[in-house]
């Protein structure tokens, strides 16, 4: 069988792309790369001649399909809502297929299918360690998601976790009966680099009198998976996970990760269910119940006067796409205006991609970091001594432009803001 | 036609990194929005007006077409390289030269965005009001080749109005310069008018004067909704006759109504045949007072509904409805053919309904939106090409409305140009000796015919 023949899968999407060229304008590779294969309509013209079998899997197509950065900021602006972003998982897949994996996707594919979040760090640094890391400190999930190849010790690195957030709670903390009973997400970034978002995710949750489920065997995402078109690896920690979210009755499955929540909100049922029709109902159950932090905060009725920080300080907000492109923008925003001695002050842009992209930021750092120089400069102009956002991984490339562009601004997660009260009562 | 020692010489013009051959490059600058697609032979990428003239002069001497680009967004193939050679496109030219708020003129480079442009000047209190829809990503190049309008036509003009002046690379690769940066001028041919809109046959821009106004203070949206396309056009003709001049006044027909309202649920009446939605521009208390006097003169007209918007963000909401359109039309159909006719604006019920009776008469689905302010109708003949024999009932049901428009004193097309699409029924508008002139134009300017050949003109076979 031809590799390719895997398109036809999404063949019915493929047509709907009229190639009236709006892509151009949402686009954060085009931006960088300037030229037309970079551009989802681009792609989707490249994936309708694999079809046809007129171009081959061959390299062009591969450096063509490496240009995205899985945002989903053209899917949301085009007239026609051509899911490019799954379009291009799928023709990374078949890319995957003739030429096998990348010897960095395949270090990937078996750190994320580590049975045991817990030991999840150490595999990372244990098989990608020698591989590329040999400047980084070792285990760090972080390697896993955004795993720095060749790029020297220019890439400013948040430093690891003594104790990752996974270890040191337990698995169930019960609320007050009748509040809503939440399994947290937690996600790879979450747990090993930033547990500082996890504590405050945990608190608010708790100051809401919300019985908050952690489970211990929960897995990667998976994201890194998809953006390198290992949909197998995909399936299986997609299984994993359906098994650890599905194991307790819960209102919400929650998570303060944008990425890993569009994971499971979107790519979950629409990619892996559509291949997986036997996963499809309960990979669409989870998808259905999938909320984000600040989005179910919102939807909670949080006070943050109750919560949030008592000095004054001035922020600007950073959209993560994927919590823009899931209609999560004013909720954020909403819950820092109402936090006491919070100014907000918008930046120009604040909705442009940050330019990480998960993996793409592996193969295109220069692309990546020349999407980023835009942000940094629109950071520094509003004056704001922090920016807060929604997602760990933009946090860790908003805090590598800064840090390059030489400022001093501090990078932190929405809920970290809101629930600073909480957390120095602690 | 294009071998490696050709490629070689554009390289040294342009630098290796800015030629591109491989097969999956040439694909992504075979098509546009017609979705037509043909393949160049090679794409390059100049970045200054030089380097164009360099290229089109290799042209010249190696007897290659050259198919100028910007954005690929246009709606009639005017960019495609049918029959191949190399696709110039122009978006790494791509500075805004000068803003200059004394004379309050801009100069910019071809690869412009036009909302980006928009923007700057707007920052400075200026205003650039042509604004075809593409506006977020088209390039002003293409704007100027095709002349392209928009909404905001009715009251500012088209982008001819606003362009000054040019510097051109013409097919043989010199380099000259039109008009210029004063109003008044009148030495010599006005060859800045014969550029715009000569769909990339004549030269390739490189460098665009363009006229700015002061950005007005405020603006007004409304919403309003007829129970006949007959009272919509009568509010249009009635409120241009009591001499308000509204920055835009778009129309939705009951049929483009219907899509909209089934696709998105946006609880408008029943009893809706027509939607216009009208904005003005200007000083606060003078938008105040049109906006009233606007609804006075339109309440008679079998009004049903009028939502004024008192914020931007009301506006949004209402522009929202004109921005559902093309996505909910898919609904109808999966292809469409997407025309533009002008007719003078009191005409505009008359072609609706003459397009009513060709829809009947060949059983095709036939969608109309567009400017009314301008007479501008946006036809969109809405056809499933997997479906036999629909496509060619839809190049019959085409001409038909374009005949009639025509037999309005109106034009087959109003923003989207010739290129190859409207090629086959340029005959229906313009005579032998029309087609003649301009053909000795284009002959005269491009001797070896390498710029953008096979467009505008019927092809002799």
């Amino acid at each position: 069988m031809n590799n390719a023949d895997i398109l036809k899968r999404v063949e019915s999407e493929l047509k709907k792309c009229v190639k009236c060229g709006a892509c151009r304008a949402n686009c954060p590779a085009f931006t960088a790369f300037g030229k037309e294969p970079a551009v989802a309509r681009g792609k989707l013209a490249l994936c309708q001649h694999l079809l046809k079998g007129d171009i081959e899997l061959d390299d062009e197509t591969y450096l063509a399909m490496s240009k995205c950065l899985l945002c989903g900021n053209c899917v949301d602006k085009c007239p026609n809502s051509v899911p490019t972003d799954e379009i291009v998982m799928v023709a990374r897949e078949a890319l995957a297929r003739q030429r096998g994996l990348t010897t960095f996707h395949k270090a990937v594919g078996q750190v994320i299918q580590n049975r045991s979040m817990m030991k999840f760090g150490a595999a990372a640094g244990r098989i990608l360690g020698p591989l590329f890391f040999k400047k980084i400190p070792e285990t760090s999930g972080l390697r896993l998601r955004f795993p720095l190849p060749f790029i020297g010790n220019k890439r400013h690195i948040p430093p690891l976790a003594k104790k990752p957030f996974l270890e040191r709670h337990p698995e169930v903390i019960q609320g007050e009966p009748g509040k809503p009973r939440i399994v947290f997400f937690v996600g790879c970034m979450t747990n090993f680099c930033y547990p500082q978002v996890g504590e405050a995710t945990l608190a608010l949750f708790r100051h809401l009198g919300c019985t908050v489920i952690i489970p211990k065997n929960q897995q990667c995402c998976g994201l890194p998976g998809m953006s390198g078109g290992d949909l197998d690896t995909v399936r299986n920690l997609a299984e994993k996970n359906l098994i650890e979210l599905e194991r307790y009755e819960a209102d919400y499955i929650m998570s303060a990760c944008a990425t890993c929540g569009g994971a499971l909100h979107k790519f979950y049922p629409n990619l892996i269910g559509k291949r997986h029709p036997e996963l499809a109902a309960r990979l669409k159950a989870i998808a259905d119940k999938t909320v984000d932090a600040s989005q179910l905060l919102h939807k909670l009725g949080l006070k943050p006067e109750e919560t949030g920080a008592g000095r004054d300080v001035k922020i600007t907000y950073h959209d993560p796409c994927h919590l823009k492109t899931r209609s999560i923008i004013s909720q954020p925003r909403e819950l820092l205006r109402g936090t006491p001695g919070v100014e907000l002050a918008e930046m120009e842009g604040a909705d442009k991609c940050c330019g990480l992209g998960g993996t793409f930021n592996v193969y295109h750092y220069e692309s990546s970091m020349k999407i980023n120089a835009g942000k940094s400069a629109a950071i520094i102009k509003t004056g704001a001594e922090a920016v807060a956002t929604g997602c760990p991984g933009c946090m860790m490339q908003l805090s590598d432009g800064l840090k390059q562009a030489g400022s001093s601004i501090k990078v932190i997660h929405t809920l970290e803001v809101l629930a600073r009260k909480l957390n120095k009562r602690r | 036609m294009i071998d490696q020692q050709i490629i070689e010489k554009l390289e040294k013009i342009v630098g290796a990194d800015n030629v591109s051959t491989s097969r999956q490059e040439l694909i992504c600058y075979g098509y546009d929005a017609t979705q037509m697609e043909f393949l160049p032979d090679a794409v390059v990428h100049p970045s200054s007006t030089e380097e164009v003239s360099a290229v089109l002069r290799l042209a010249n001497s190696e007897n290659f077409p050259v198919f100028p680009r910007g954005a690929g967004s246009g709606f009639t193939g005017g960019a495609l390289p049918k029959g191949g050679g190399v696709v110039l496109v122009t978006t790494r030219l791509d500075r805004i030269l000068r803003i200059d708020t004394e004379n309050l003129i801009a100069e910019v480079e071809p690869g412009v965005v036009t909302e980006q442009f928009q923007l700057a000047v707007e920052k400075l209190g200026l205003f650039y009001p042509p604004d075809p829809a593409s506006l977020k990503f088209s390039t002003l190049g293409g704007n100027v080749a095709e002349n392209a309008g928009g909404p905001r036509c009715v009251k500012y003009g088209v982008t001819r109005d606003f362009v000054m002046g040019l510097e051109v690379v013409l097919p043989t690769g010199d380099i000259i310069r039109t008009g210029g940066e004063t109003y008044k001028g009148v030495v010599g041919y006005d060859m800045t008018r014969l550029l715009c809109g000569s769909e990339g046959t004549l030269g390739v821009i490189t460098k665009i004067i363009f006229k700015l106004l002061p950005l007005p203070e405020a603006k007004k949206t409304m919403l309003t909704i007829f129970d006949s396309i007959d009272g919509a056009a009568k509010a249009v003709s009635s409120i241009i006759g009591n001499k308000i001049i509204p920055t835009t006044l778009e129309f939705m027909d009951y049929a483009t109504l219907k899509c909209v309202n089934s696709r998105f649920n946006l609880g408008l009446p029943e009893s809706g045949r027509a939607v216009l939605i009208i904005e003005v521009d200007g000083d606060r208390e003078l938008i105040e007072k049109q906006a009233a006097r606007i609804q006075e003169i339109i309440a008679p007209l079998g009004l049903v509904e009028c939502k004024i918007a008192k914020d931007a963000a009301e506006s949004e909401a209402l522009w929202k409805v004109r921005r559902l359109v093309s996505p909910s039309l898919r609904d109808v159909n999966p292809d469409k053919y997407n025309e533009d006719v002008v007719v003078p604006r009191s005409k505009v019920p008359d072609i609706i309904r003459v397009i009513e009776k060709i829809q009947a008469k060949y059983d095709i689905p036939i969608v109309n939106f567009g400017h009314a302010g301008d007479g501008n109708i946006h036809v969109n003949v809405m056809i499933d090409k997997s479906i036999p024999g629909m496509d060619e009932k839809a190049h019959e049901a085409i001409a038909e409305v374009f005949q009639a428009a025509l037999d309005m004193n109106g034009t087959m097309s109003g923003e989207h140009g010739v290129g190859l699409a409207k090629q086959p029924y340029i005959h229906l508008e313009l005579k032998p000796a029309q087609v003649a002139a301009m053909q000795a134009i284009k002959a005269a300017l491009d001797p070896n015919n390498i710029l953008n050949p096979g467009k505008m003109f019927p092809v002799e076979k």
